[in-house]
């Protein structure tokens, strides 16, 4: 199971325990890949408000810039 | 301990997203007006050949923000929310990786992960479909270049985590060394193949010519595409080096031994 070498040093030890981590950590990578999704892509190539186009117009610059496709 | 790392991250990510924007606004605001000139220039040049042919010529639709928001606030709102999502995930990651990767400080983690993420999310997806200014790129590909473009992404991350656990893995046979070289090998070559096997797109707009073949509009001008990238490049580079940067010193107080009184605070 442990295939990793135990760290020779007290540097950086810590192993983070517990399932209210996982859920900080999981819900802190989806809260993200949301806001990833808005400022990037969404009312582009996908839209979750239909054909409306506030958010791409607004973010409109920062996402070509970004490397986001777009128009 | 998570929450702290996550707060210092987003805190990271945030300062960087400011950077990136004052960068932005002042490099890369006059190559996007002058690539939305030559869009609207040539707009006007392909509708009165339209006109000319007979064809009816295409519609305009109307923006529900001017180009002065588009370009400041709409451009400030933008880069920050990305350097605040990117922070958050940086945390992550770093979170996962702590007590993972033996012998490396906090601070050297945070820019090792840093580097990662600048990699992973924005530099190889860049390498396969560069960021494109205004004008180029049809509006009927959009879906198709999306999807891709986010196929890269995430074929990039997850060659990216792969290779690190590779390298971890073949460490205690080979050495840092052989197992960095053999690990970041298997990284280019999964990378390439990737590359090779999704299609390519070139959009960018050739000269416009007349039914004799006389050019009537120039195609879009070469220096403003290849600004707009290196600046594009050198805007992550400043968000993905400003986050390991901030978050590093940060890491050191909180997960340095000896210096227990400031883990707990917060
Ligand atoms: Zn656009």
């Amino acid at each position: 199971m442990s295939s990793m070498p135990h760290p020779t040093t007290a540097a950086t030890p810590l192993v983070i325990p517990g399932s209210k981590a996982v859920l900080w950590l999981v819900g802190t990578a989806l809260l993200a890949i949301a806001v990833y999704y808005f400022v990037g892509v969404d009312q582009g190539a996908w839209s979750v408000f239909g054909n409306d186009t506030h958010i791409h117009e607004l973010v409109h610059d920062g996402r070509h810039f970004l490397g986001f496709p777009c128009h | 301990m998570e929450k702290q790392i996550i707060w210092r991250g987003i805190l990271a990510g945030a300062i960087g997203g400011v950077f990136a924007f004052v960068f932005a606004r002042i490099f890369a605001e006059p190559q996007i007006q002058r690539a939305i000139d030559y869009e609207e220039g040539r707009d006007h040049a392909q509708s009165a050949l339209d006109q000319a042919t007979g064809l009816a010529a295409a519609h305009e639709h109307a923006d529900p923000f001017s180009r002065a928001v588009q370009g400041n606030i709409g451009l400030g709102i933008g880069l920050i929310l990305f350097g605040v999502a990117m922070g958050a995930l940086f945390a992550v990651a770093y979170a996962l990786c702590l007590g993972r990767t033996g012998r490396v400080r906090p601070r050297t983690l945070a820019l090792l992960v840093a580097g990662g993420g600048f990699l992973g999310i924005y530099l190889v997806p860049f390498l396969k479909y560069p960021a494109n200014p205004p004008a180029i790129g049809h509006e009927d590909t959009i879906r198709e270049r999306g999807t891709f473009f986010l196929l890269m992404v995430t074929a990039s991350v997850l060659f990216l985590v792969l290779t690190g656990w590779l390298g971890r893995r073949l460490q205690p046979r080979f050495g840092t060394w052989n197992a960095a070289l053999i690990a970041g090998g298997v990284f280019v070559a999964a990378t390439a193949i990737v590359m090779l096997a999704l299609p390519s797109f070139s959009e960018t707009p050739d000269a416009l010519t007349d039914t004799t073949g006389r050019i009537v509009f120039s195609g879009f001008p070469a220096d403003v595409l290849s600004h707009f990238r290196l600046y594009s490049v050198g805007a992550q580079l400043i968000l993905w080096g400003a986050i390991g940067l901030v978050f590093a010193p940060m890491a050191e107080r909180l997960l340095s031994p000896g210096k227990p009184a400031a883990a707990v605070s917060v």
